[in-house]
């Protein structure tokens, strides 16, 4: 019962926060301010993460087929596959449920429990569009960039860590990652990142609308946030693979 | 106007308020008050509509806000201005934009229009030198006057405070009630104030309502205080030993 009690007003709230505006404008400035806060502030840790990911996968493909029948430049292929199909996407998407996830529900919870949501709707403004909305269009539209600056930096780490540890030269690791592509991996990662985004901002949002208490349940709303944040997104990398392949 | 009647509210079964009717007047500060946990907040909340009534009916001036759709309450709210017992500042907002913020959602004014209101509202509760600070980098009875500010910056009909002085030492209160009553006079506002501050009763109580456990026990103005058969009124406003010898010297005097 208390799970579809939770299903329902997570959908009445989000029907609330993506309804019309009060001004426009003022949502519009939000928007850049949280893409800059939630998307761009993520940069660093996506790159530092992608190219330890890419350096990784590139070892373990490389120590799994040390037999003389593949060519060498399998492992190349190997990271980019792997990387396009489920790191930069699904794994990049539990992390960023971490960072992103938690910041949003801490910010909305705090302003719950210190009432400026109360006094948000005592000012005749629409709280859960005010705060929801634009994060969500911002996470949103950052995923995708996001994601593509994993596979640049997970494919640069495989060639960083490749050639000097000897698993692979370089040309061969390069030959490797352009070799049999398939654009439409691409175009599914992205329609998942799409998905992903707007869990890590919904999900963890709903959380921290809806606290009531203090400091303490705060923070024990922001784990909970992560913790379904990251076991819808797994749910929902299964139901869209099985679709979408 | 606010006219409340005959109002119920219950959480989880248990009822927290039990039929409360009373009448708020214009112009004067009408202050609710009760030990905690009597239902003076949830009172509160259920006039602005924070919390949703089970029964009964609230009217501002002859509009019924119980009957009004969430379009309608959204118009309304925008005649409204309310102080919240921690302020309620947005952290994220420099106190200028704290108070210009109401301003900048439901107005067209020019820049320098919204400016000049914004410095007329935080000179009005005093506050100089402070507009680009932040609310962590300001005192919590600057934090008070700024949300004062920015509750009566869109010139509002109804203000409503929770427990204005919580937090503040003495002198603060005395500036932060003096403060609410000036408004109040000055721009025909109805005000009501949540307390527990039995200094701001006898100082700015023209009307007061007694809340206990739930119910409307006594009402009536500051003067009437002295003279109350009101058993659990005398003993919530007369507990602290000073304000019991003033009373019976008072009486005294009277008699």
């Amino acid at each position: 019962m208390k799970f579809f009690f939770h299903v329902g007003r997570y959908f009445t709230l989000l029907a609330r926060a993506f309804s019309r505006p009060e001004k426009h404008r003022i949502y519009f400035r939000k928007l850049f301010v949280e893409v800059e806060q939630l998307g761009l502030d993520s940069v660093g840790i996506v790159a530092i993460i992608s190219v330890f990911m890419g350096g990784i996968i590139t070892l373990q493909v490389a120590y799994n087929m040390s037999s003389p029948l593949f060519p060498s430049y399998l492992i190349g292929l190997g990271n980019r596959d792997t990387l396009i199909l489920e790191f930069s996407s699904t794994i990049m998407g539990l992390i960023m449920a971490g960072k992103i996830g938690s910041n949003i529900t801490s910010e909305i919870g705090s302003m719950r429990v210190t009432e400026q949501i109360d006094s948000l709707e005592i000012m005749g403004i629409n709280s859960a569009s005010y705060l929801i909305l634009p994060k969500t269009l911002a996470v949103v539209f950052i995923f995708p960039f996001l994601f593509v600056l994993s596979v640049f930096f997970g494919l640069i780490g495989g060639l960083i860590v490749g050639p000097a540890v000897g698993a692979v030269t370089a040309p061969d690791y390069i030959n490797g990652i352009q070799y049999l592509f398939n654009p439409y991996y691409v175009t599914f990662s992205m329609i998942k990142t799409l998905f992903f985004g707007f869990l890590v901002a919904t999900i963890p949002a709903y959380f921290g609308y809806f606290v009531e208490g203090g400091a303490f349940e705060v923070g024990t709303a922001s784990t909970k946030a992560v913790v379904n944040t990251n076991i819808l997104i797994l749910v929902f990398d299964l139901i869209l693979t099985q679709l979408l392949f | 106007m606010i006219t409340i009647q005959h109002i119920n509210k219950s959480f989880d079964g248990k009822q927290v308020l039990k039929d409360i009717s009373t009448m708020f007047t214009p112009g004067k500060t009408n202050l609710i008050i009760g030990r905690s946990g009597s239902g003076k907040t949830v009172l509160l909340k259920s006039i602005v509509g924070l919390h949703e009534i089970d029964e009964g009916a609230i009217f501002y001036d002859d509009r019924d806000f119980t009957k009004m759709n969430h379009k309608l309450r959204k118009k309304l709210r925008q005649e409204m201005g309310m102080v919240f017992q921690g302020g309620a500042l947005f952290d994220s907002f420099s106190v200028e934009e704290n108070v210009r913020f109401p301003l900048d959602m439901f107005t067209n004014k020019t820049a320098k229009e919204k400016q000049e209101r914004v410095d007329f509202c935080l000179d009005r509760v005093n506050i100089k030198n402070a507009h680009h600070l932040f609310p962590a980098e300001i005192s919590g009875g600057m934090q008070k006057r700024v949300a004062i500010a920015r509750a009566i910056v869109m010139n509002p009909s109804y203000l409503f405070c929770d427990e204005p002085n919580s937090g503040l030492d003495p002198e603060t209160s005395l500036v932060i009630d003096e403060l609410i009553h000036e408004l109040t006079v000055d721009f025909k506002m109805t005000t009501i104030i949540n307390t527990h501050d039995m200094n701001s009763v006898m100082e700015i109580g023209d009307n007061i309502l007694f809340i206990s456990e739930g119910e409307k026990s006594w009402e009536g103005t500051k003067h009437d205080i002295l003279h109350a058969d009101n058993k659990k009124l005398q003993e919530f406003v007369f507990a602290n030993k000073t304000y019991r010898q003033r009373r019976d010297e008072k009486i005294e005097k009277n008699n």
